[in-house]
């Protein structure tokens, strides 16, 4: 299939953020010329961005309503040669994957900008990161959803890895200048993992290019090798065969890819950057980081290792699916030991990535759908949860678990929607998040009984923690220091009631998101579940 | 070709001769404090480059069509006019970077401008030189330039410290080249590349085991001159002093003009010598037998990536910081001296044209922060990011670029030369294209600190900004800034350009 443009949706989701950057460049150049006060330019630069998220959201929400799930192929491609002296392509299309992905960044990364909003915080707050050096916080938050969308639609695997790295830069700086105390180190921590995974990712890039055999580009011209996904995916063109360093090519390609996506998700071992980042982080970029950017681990695994080296995957799946065990078990056992609030939600997230990891490693249509869909619901559960702890550390300015106490009865409301988004972290029937696991763990069941039985046993520690953490947070008395702490107010409202509203919805009834992917995923797990 | 039809080939060293020698005699002529004096030479340097360039464009494709001239001395071919055209702009930037510094004093600013313009044409012969002797006299035109302007800011004692200390070591390596030109001659009777080259190949099989070793150590010593111009471990200690101390203008140009002419002489000379006519299969693991010349290459790279990174980590000073950094892509760029081919060389010809956006770039930042504050340290670009945010901005480009991170030119430099060992394939390419990724992974840590610097700290005291002429370093770095950005994006006009000039040589 060679797809010929039909749309150019994806590229204006892309490029709208950006046109917002030069916006607030354009507006930061002309400052003095208009007259801009610090007040209003950096209203003006809130108010770009929010007009500059929105239109990806609307966008997004086009493409929802213009995508056909029946199709398995792409669908709103955007395709030209880029660069001819590498064959490299800008090829953007979307299947039912990444039209799951898109919807999810858009939703999130829009939350994540009215979160960054300073209604609400108390006047005399200057230190809050929503009232720094605001201009330049806007922009990066838009060069980051710009990058977010870009890996989630890029069917070139070199446009795939520019947008990959082009997200590493917004995120350091992000964290590095409006975090917490110890921003630096977690900055830097993050920026170095990461690249570590990447440069991995170059090679094993460079390598899958030149084992590529002749094709042609879209415009019809001969071409000798490619980094067009789709046509990788093709045995016909892309047939892993040779050795590198002693060891067979598409096992060696696909360790250094998996690596790099490791490290994103995060895997355990490679997990440690995320506690960290999470802690400093402020609030709206836990949220974009929990919500989107681990997703893009699990995403290019499916995207890149399943599709291109299927019977590495399938030599791999053992392992991919113990450690999706460990990341769920150990972690959940670093969560029983957290007095930190935001570290306990971030190891959370490291534990139900796991379930990721475990359920797409089966290859049953039920695994993967699940591993996916589990991808979508802690994209929505985890924001609410970072949310609903930037809301005490707003009020209280500090996040420790046992100094609360009580507080259910001075803050109902907010109780209520942390209760929610704790129940659907847990897995509570009725809420999205048990019907990913349980999908996961029907899948992985045949195929990994052991290490399921293990996974479903450790959902009780994550019971556990969280109802420890309730009690100890909003039951028995209150701290008098906290007495007159406020209940949430209208800007928590907006970020935090739609994305209930969709844990209860998805929760009762799945089917928009599954139906959207459905097809795509059976169809990519076809090869490895053949091998099986 | 005779003689006579020769001097064609050469306009371009001409006409910056020519100039270099008028601006001399206008700067005898002239009376020391002249007003006009601070624009005037500056101006005709600019003109004399300029039109250098230009005919090196308009007149590419014959200047490139021929093989030797002046009987084998020169060679003029595509590969010579892409490194003439690069070292040209080089040395435009460093005039650009230089205007208003305030190290440079207008009483000699004619002789700083002359010397400039020998030391473009010394980098042009050399880029084409095919000739043991015109190596030699061309790399010492380079040197000699190199030295005095190393140590022109007579007001600083690092300065002189830089200057001497860079005539000693360069003295030394040269020497030990010569030496090994000299040993070269012995065993093939001739300077000329490409008769070494026939007899080299004729003789291959029959070469008894004494020669080899006579080869071996000329071939070391030659190198020890040539790893000393672009500054590869372990002829790189006279790296960081000098780029300390010079004027910060003249380390720009220190970094990537005589570098990228070290570059084009190496791949002249090994792949002149190894490769053509006769070809050799040239990969580590088949030559290593014979004359190990990859081997050693290969070991310089590695040994210059991990050295110029670790010892980078733990600088101060952002010029010494840069000059370990430079060792490192020194490093780097030989990866894809190494990886050979066409592939192999078209990177490295493309990496340098980046290196030289990039590198300048950071230097001319560093140049107008040091003629504000009066400092290189670290501390004075804490808060740079709010005090001069254009020149953050710029800065924080040529910082990522030269990590590697897209969508920067950076980016684009280590794709081609990684890709180009992948594409030579082979154990050890593997374990130097590792190791080369690992590095860069280092790099990013004393990159960062930089941009944390920049961003996330505050000063330690007050810093003094006094007034200073930034205007055209600060042109030179948005420029700079944003070709690097540009090229990161749509790089096909360099690699149609590198592609061309690396033709040649497979």
């Amino acid at each position: 299939m060679n797809y010929p443009t039909t749309s150019t949706l994806l590229s204006w989701m892309i490029f709208t953020p950006l046109i917002g950057v030069g916006c607030i460049g354009l507006l930061l150049a002309l400052k003095r010329l208009l007259g801009l006060g610090k007040n209003e330019m950096d209203n003006a630069a809130r108010g770009v961005t929010l007009i500059f998220s929105a239109i990806p959201l609307i966008l997004g929400f086009m493409l929802w309503r213009g995508f056909d799930p029946s199709n398995t192929g792409l669908q709103f491609v955007h395709h030209f040669v880029w660069i001819r002296a590498f064959n490299i392509e800008y090829f953007m299309g979307a299947d039912g994957l990444s039209v799951t992905m898109v919807m999810l960044t858009v939703l999130i990364s829009f939350i994540g900008v009215i979160a960054s909003m300073p209604w609400g915080i108390a006047k005399d707050d200057d230190h809050h990161f929503s009232r720094k050096a605001v201009p330049g916080y806007m922009a990066l938050i838009l060069l980051l959803e710009a990058g977010m969308i870009g890996v989630f639609c890029a069917m070139d695997f070199f446009l795939f890895y520019v947008f990959w790295e082009v997200m590493l830069l917004p995120m350091y700086f992000l964290i590095g200048i409006w975090g917490g105390p110890r921003k630096e180190y977690a900055a830097i921590k993050f920026f170095l993992y990461t690249l570590a995974g990447s440069v991995l990712m170059l090679l094993a890039m460079i390598a899958i290019y030149l084992s590529s055999n002749p094709t042609t580009l879209v415009d019809g011209t001969y071409a000798a090798h490619t980094f067009n996904l789709i046509k990788l995916a093709d045995p016909a063109i892309f047939a892993p065969a040779g050795t590198i360093l002693g060891f067979a090519f598409s096992k060696v390609v696909f360790i250094g890819l998996f690596i790099a996506f490791a490290i994103k998700i995060p895997m355990f071992p490679f997990h440690t950057w995320l506690p960290d980042a999470h802690v400093e982080a402020p609030t709206p970029v836990s949220v974009i980081l929990a919500g989107v950017l681990l997703k893009m681990g699990v995403y290019g695994i499916l995207r890149i290792n399943y599709s291109l080296l299927p019977d590495a995957a399938v030599w791999a799946s053992t392992g991919i699916a113990i450690f999706g065990t460990i990341n769920i078990v150990y972690a959940a056992f670093v969560c029983m030991a957290q007095k930190d609030l935001k570290k306990l939600i971030a190891y959370s997230s490291v534990s139900h990535m796991g379930f990721c990891l475990l359920g797409m490693a089966a290859f049953t249509p039920q695994g993967i759908t699940g591993a996916v869909y589990q991808m979508f619901t802690h994209g929505i559960v985890s924001p609410a949860l970072f949310l609903v702890a930037g809301v005490v550390y707003d009020r209280a300015h500090h996040r420790q678990i046992e100094g609360f106490g009580g507080l259910a009865k001075q803050m109902p409301e907010y109780t209520g929607i942390m209760g929610l988004a704790f129940m659907a972290s847990l897995g509570l029937p009725g809420l999205c998040g048990f019907i990913s696991e349980a999908l996961c763990f029907i899948g992985a069941f045949p195929v990994f009984q052991v290490l399921t039985i293990i996974s479903a046993i450790s959902v009780v520690i994550t019971a556990a923690y969280y109802l420890w953490t309730i009690q100890r947070m909003f039951l028995g008395n209150l701290n008098e220091k906290y007495a007159k702490l406020p209940d949430i107010n209208w800007r928590e409202r907006i970020t935090l009631y739609p994305l209930c509203a969709i844990i209860l919805v998805l929760g009762v009834y799945p089917m928009p998101i599954l139906s959207l992917m459905n097809k795509t995923l059976h169809e990519l797990i076809a090869p490895m579940a053949s091998m099986m | 070709m005779s003689n006579l039809e020769s001097l064609g080939h050469i306009v371009p060293e001409l006409i910056l001769g020519g100039m270099a020698v008028l601006i001399f005699l206008v700067a005898a002529a002239a009376r020391k404090h002249m007003v006009w004096r601070t624009w005037l030479f500056p101006a005709l340097t600019v003109a004399g480059l300029v039109a250098a360039i230009g005919h090196l464009c308009y007149h590419s494709a014959t200047l490139s069509s021929q093989g030797a001239i002046f009987s084998g001395l020169l060679a003029s071919d595509a590969f010579a006019v892409y490194f003439r055209i690069l070292v040209i702009t080089a040395v435009l930037v460093c005039v650009f970077i230089s205007i208003g510094s305030s190290s440079l004093s207008i009483s000699r600013s004619g002789e700083y401008h002359g010397l400039l313009l020998v030391m473009a044409m010394g980098m042009c012969f050399l880029a084409g030189a095919n000739n043991l002797l015109m190596i030699y006299i061309s790399l010492e035109t380079v040197s000699l330039c190199s030295y005095l302007l190393t140590g022109w800011d007579h007001k600083r004692i690092r300065s002189h410290e830089a200057g001497l200390k860079y005539v000693l070591f360069g003295g030394v390596a040269s020497g030990i080249m010569l030496f090994g030109f000299s040993i070269m001659y012995g065993l093939f009777g001739s300077l000329n590349l490409q008769d070494i080259s026939v007899a080299l190949n004729s003789n291959a099989i029959c070469f008894s085991s004494v020669h080899n070793s006579a080869l071996l150590l000329s071939l070391v010593f030659i190198l020890g001159g040539m790893g000393y111009k672009i500054a590869a471990v372990p002829f790189h200690m006279w790296c960081p002093d000098v780029y300390e101390g010079a004027p910060t203008p003249i380390t720009a140009l220190l970094s990537v003009g005589p570098k990228a002419v070290g570059f084009a002489l190496i791949i002249r000379f090994f792949y002149s010598l190894f490769i053509a006519p006769v070809t050799c299969s040239h990969s580590l693991e088949t030559v290593t037998t014979n004359i190990p010349w990859l081997l050693i290459l290969a070991v310089l790279s590695i040994s210059s990536m991990i050295l110029g990174n670790f010892a980078a980590l733990v600088q101060n000073n952002l010029k010494r910081m840069l000059a370990y950094s430079s060792i490192a892509h020194a490093g780097y760029t030989l990866m894809g001296v190494i990886a050979g081919g066409q592939r192999g060389l078209e990177a490295v010809a493309i990496y340098l044209g980046i290196y030289l956006l990039m590198n300048m770039g950071a230097f001319s930042v560093v140049s107008i922060v040091a003629r504000t504050t009066g400092s290189e340290d670290i501390n004075v670009f804490r808060g740079l990011g709010k005090r001069m945010p254009v020149m953050g901005l710029m800065m924080t480009i040529f910082l990522v670029s030269l990590t590697g991170l897209p969508p920067t030119a950076g980016f684009i430099g280590k794709f081609y030369l990684f890709s180009a060992l992948l594409e030579t394939g082979g154990y050890w390419y593997w374990i130097l294209a590792v190791i080369g990724v690992l590095n860069s992974v280092v790099a990013l840590y004393y990159y960062a600190r930089v941009m944390k610097a920049m961003y996330f700290e505050k000063p330690e005291g007050e810093i003094i900004v006094h007034e200073a002429n930034t205007l055209p370093a600060a042109a030179v770095a948005l420029v700079l800034g944003v070709l690097t950005l540009f090229f990161g994006i749509f790089w096909q006009p360099l690699a149609d350009a590198a592609s061309w000039s690396a033709a040649i040589f497979h």
